[in-house]
């Protein structure tokens, strides 16, 4: 029983991670019609910034306070990798609105770079960033059963991010103009809403939010210049089943891929868990090939 | 009312066609006899192209029954996937021209006329000299026959409806399904459209969607009036125009002098 | 109809030239520089296949590295198991397997190991193509998969490495058809094999394309729904045409292990995947003679590159994506177009120009008036 809450809880905690990630990826998609491979990048982006906020506090700030660096470190996250995707959209991802296939390519290579620059500021090898001491502990619950604090963090400030986007969507005059763009996109061109503003805020917010997704996974490990390249599978296949432009859909999507490879791989192995998860999208597909939520349009060939 | 129908080529009964919550198609019961050019009329939302989509397996019907019969035997559509339909004998042009800009003209009727569509037969690749005829013909009538070799891209939209409407033709349908045909074309291009239909009529039955009242009264045997997913009235274009609900909600007041030209 | 023509012939004296080329490479190149441009001609291959899927059809499959590497792993099997002689083969007894696991069996035979070079990449392409197509997965829906089915492929083989020897692959072969692989007739007949089947492929894939089944393939690119109601069943072209660039992608993979003497998960995964396609891109894609000018400069430059620098490969190739397909779609091929495209824009803008100012004009005298 134990060691069946705990899997659960592994489960939900690689979903928070999922679905961090997954949330700008598939408002960005629905929104422009672009895929971005790069959205990895800024999931590391997140990461060394964290890093480098630590090192900057380990030698400013008096060890009382340490612990504060973590909040910087959010924020901070959130605006390099936001200005990262500002610069990405404006540069390059603008001319590629609609074309999803070529734009998939492109910002591969913007990952490549983006990669290799890392691997030029930081070095190859992975670098380990240290946790505020207040995650260190686990919360017990019984002799066998343990949460710890870490996950229970991230779950934490996924569900605030999704809250904030969901709240941004659905009750804010931005996030209004965001959905009627998404939905049409000349009519609300046609009606006053600066489509050009709406893509970039939209992209950047996007990109800051896999920022944060990255500042949460320094809690878990070392990282280096592929972190975001073994996240981009999983947080592809999180859009994909869930469907495109809808929040329910990244949040149900990020909850079965995360749920399915942990617990594939707590029956089976590591490998096998992947291989096992991989058919499950195949076959979830072949009830909704364009995911479980879709908006669905009358045009014949889009 | 009633339209005299011979044997009817296609025979909807009580479809419905539901997207969501929204009921776009409301128990509508019509047929289309041999040789008929039918159209359907209506305000826009009326469902008539939704119509059209689930006589060609665009849609799925969520009740009653599309039936077909090709002389030999009849088939229920709805069970029938859209490339065996269109083997059996009904074509579909769709309301924006849609050829195949990447291929040639000549490509694009090859295509089409191809007798049979399965994989093997596209590798060996050939048409036949019948086909090859039947090709040039089609192209001879529409004026595209001195650009064959060319892309559908040089194109103006009128000549994209009608290599469409000739591709179509080719495929040598029973039926076919026209969803405004001379949407964006100038009237004489229209004129030239209807004495296509006129011929093509002989060989098939046609239906189909159009705003141009115009045009209707040209070539249309009989019409169906659709209003909110339901049909208002069915009859001959004059039935049509003397009918005051129809003046109503589509016509206007003006009846036929309101013709759009 | 001329200008076509002139198209056309102008491609084709381009690929003599480039077959003649590789013809007589072995003759005046050292043979480092043959054993490269071999192995090149096995990534030509993939390409001319994932031209034909991308290019043609417009599917973007971004796990072609998975058919590779099963064509590249059949083929390794088979020479593993000859190299190991009688014995089991090195990593297994280092990884204490005692007996040789059940489906090396077949691998035994030669002849069984060539079928299943070719049988078992299109066995897996039928079913994954099957999945997909036939359920109108399509776009970068497949896309995506087809990544993740690299991924997945990737991590089974590192996970197998009591059976395939691991992230480490399959490596240490020393004979082929019991010859020994280090042989320079072997290496020159395994460059003419190679060569021989690069041309056969574009051989057969230009009938294709020129074929009937080539102008259905355009069509669903264009537009998938369109073609169905023109009498098609897009799901069975496209199944084809998947089936048929995993096997052109599974011969390569047989032909490039026993010249460069090792596979490794390395080479299915996701990188090397999608590496594959910027192939086809920066060569052209939808010509067939792009993809080969695209696998052999690519790679060459690769070489190069990272030979004198390695830092600097990854950016290069990042930007080559990144240049490739927002400014230059057509690819190298496309290059001779360039003057004429770069005119029309600067008449393009002359007559908008003009226009303008005779705007302007009329403007002014009604105003006038």
């Amino acid at each position: 029983m134990e060691l069946f809450i705990s899997q659960i809880f592994n489960g939900l905690s690689v979903s928070s991670i999922l679905l961090l990630a997954a949330l700008g990826l598939a408002i960005t998609f629905g929104l422009m019609g672009v895929i971005n491979m790069a959205h990895g990048e800024f999931i590391m982006i997140g990461a060394y910034t964290t890093y480098v906020i630590q090192n900057i506090f380990k030698s400013n700030v008096p060890e009382k306070f340490f612990d504060t660096y973590f909040i910087v470190s959010i924020i901070m996250s959130f605006v390099i990798a936001g200005i990262f995707g500002l610069i990405l959209e404006r540069l390059i991802i603008r001319h590629l609105y609609g074309r999803v296939l070529d734009s998939l390519l492109v910002t591969w290579g913007v990952s490549l770079v983006l990669q290799q620059l890392a691997r030029t500021i930081f070095g190859s090898s992975n670098v380990s960033v240290i946790p505020p001491s207040f995650v260190d502990n686990n919360l017990k619950v019984t002799q066998l059963l343990s949460f710890s604090y870490k996950r229970i963090f991230i779950l934490i400030m996924a569900f605030i991010c999704v809250a904030l986007v969901a709240f941004i969507m659905y009750k804010t005059r931005a996030g209004r103009n965001v959905r009627a763009t998404m939905q049409n996109r000349a009519m609300a061109a046609s009606l006053g809403v600066n489509t050009n503003i709406i893509d970039a805020g939209t992209f950047a917010i996007g990109s800051g939010f896999a920022g944060i997704a990255g500042c949460a996974l320094t809690f878990l490990g070392p990282i280096g210049p592929t972190i975001g390249t073994s996240y981009i599978v999983d947080t592809f296949m999180t859009v994909v089943v869930g469907g495109v432009g809808r929040i329910v859909g990244a949040i149900t999507g990020s909850f079965i891929i995360g749920m399915g490879t942990s617990s594939f791989e707590f029956f089976t192995s590591a490998s096998l868990g992947k291989v096992i998860t991989f058919i499950v999208v195949i076959i979830l597909l072949q009830i909704k090939p364009k995911g479980i939520f879709t908006i669905s349009t009358r045009s014949l060939d889009d | 009312m009633n339209i005299s129908v011979n044997t009817p080529v296609i025979e909807i009964k009580n479809a419905s066609i539901t997207f969501g919550n929204f009921k776009a198609v409301k128990n509508v019961t019509t047929s289309i006899g041999k040789n008929e050019i039918r159209f359907f009329i209506g305000p826009n939302g009326a469902g008539k192209t939704t119509l059209l989509d689930a006589i060609c397996g665009k849609n799925k019907l969520s009740e009653g029954n599309i039936l077909y019969n090709d002389g030999n035997r009849e088939y229920s559509l709805p069970k029938i996937k859209e490339h065996k339909i269109v083997e059996l004998g009904i074509g579909r042009k769709f309301q924006a021209p849609s050829v195949f800009s990447g291929i040639t003209i000549q490509e694009n009727m090859e295509l089409a006329v191809a007798g049979s569509k399965g994989l093997f037969s596209s590798i060996k690749g050939n048409i036949t000299k019948d086909e090859r005829e039947r090709i040039d013909d089609a192209l001879n009538f529409v004026g595209l026959y001195d650009m064959k070799n060319e892309y559908p891209t040089k194109l103006s939209h009128g000549q994209k409806q009608w290599l469409e409407i000739s591709m179509i033709c080719v495929l040598k349908p029973k039926v076919m399904l026209l969803d405004e045909p001379v949407a964006g074309m100038g009237r004489r291009e229209t004129e030239k459209t209807a004495e296509l239909l006129r011929i093509i009529k002989n060989d098939c039955s046609i239906i189909v969607v159009e705003h141009d009242m115009k045009f209707v009264k040209d070539v249309s045997t009989s019409v169906t009036v659709l209003h909110e997913g339901s049909i208002l009235c069915e009859g001959s274009i004059d039935d049509i125009q003397n009918n005051q609900q129809v003046i109503d909600v589509y016509l206007g007041r003006g009846g036929d002098k309101n013709v759009k030209n | 109809m001329e200008s076509l023509r002139n198209k056309i012939s102008g491609r084709n004296i381009v690929a003599i030239l480039i077959f003649l080329f590789l013809l007589t490479a072995p003759f005046y190149m050292s043979s480092f520089r043959t054993n490269m441009i071999s192995k090149y001609m096995c990534y030509a291959l993939v390409a001319i296949g994932i031209d034909m899927i991308w290019g043609y059809t417009g599917i973007l499959s971004l796990g072609h590295g998975v058919y590779f590497g099963l064509g590249a792993y059949c083929m390794a099997m088979y020479l593993k198991l000859e190299s190991s002689g009688t014995g089991l083969p090195d990593f297994m007894t280092w990884s204490g397997l005692t007996e040789l696991p059940l489906f090396w069996e077949p691998f035994k035979s030669p002849v069984i190991s060539m079928i299943l070079v070719i049988a078992v990449p299109t066995i897996l392409a039928l079913v994954i193509g099957y999945l997909t197509f036939l359920n109108r997965i399509k776009g970068v829906y497949f896309s995506i998969l087809s990544q993740a089915l690299a991924a997945a492929m990737a991590t089974l083989l590192i996970g197998m490495q009591k059976y395939l020897g691991g992230s480490n692959g399959l490596t240490n072969f020393s004979t082929i058809f019991g010859k020994s692989v280090y042989l320079p007739a072997v290496k020159s007949a395994m460059y003419y094999i190679t060569l021989a089947f690069l041309i056969g492929a574009f051989v057969i894939c230009s009938i294709l394309v020129k074929k009937r089944v080539g102008k259905v393939l355009v069509a669903i690119r264009d537009g998938e729904n369109r073609t169905r109601f023109m009498g098609y069943n897009p799901a069975v072209y496209k199944v084809f045409v998947y089936c048929l660039s995993a096997v052109l992608a599974g011969i390569a993979g047989a032909l490039y292990v026993p010249q460069v003497g090792i596979i490794s998960p390395n080479d299915v995964n996701i990188s090397p995947s999608i590496e594959m396609v910027i192939w086809v891109a920066i060569g052209g894609k939808g010509t067939l003679i792009g993809p080969i000018i695209g696998a052999l400069v690519t790679n060459f430059g690769k070489s190069i590159i990272s030979e004198n620098f390695p830092e600097l490969w990854s950016y290069f190739i990042g930007f080559m994506f990144i240049f490739v397909i927002l400014l230059l779609p057509g690819g190298i091929v496309s290059l001779k177009d360039v003057p004429r495209r770069i005119i029309n824009k600067i008449n393009l803008y002359k007559e908008k120009k003009m226009d303008n100012e005779k705007n302007k004009k009329v403007l002014a005298k009604r105003q006038h008036n």
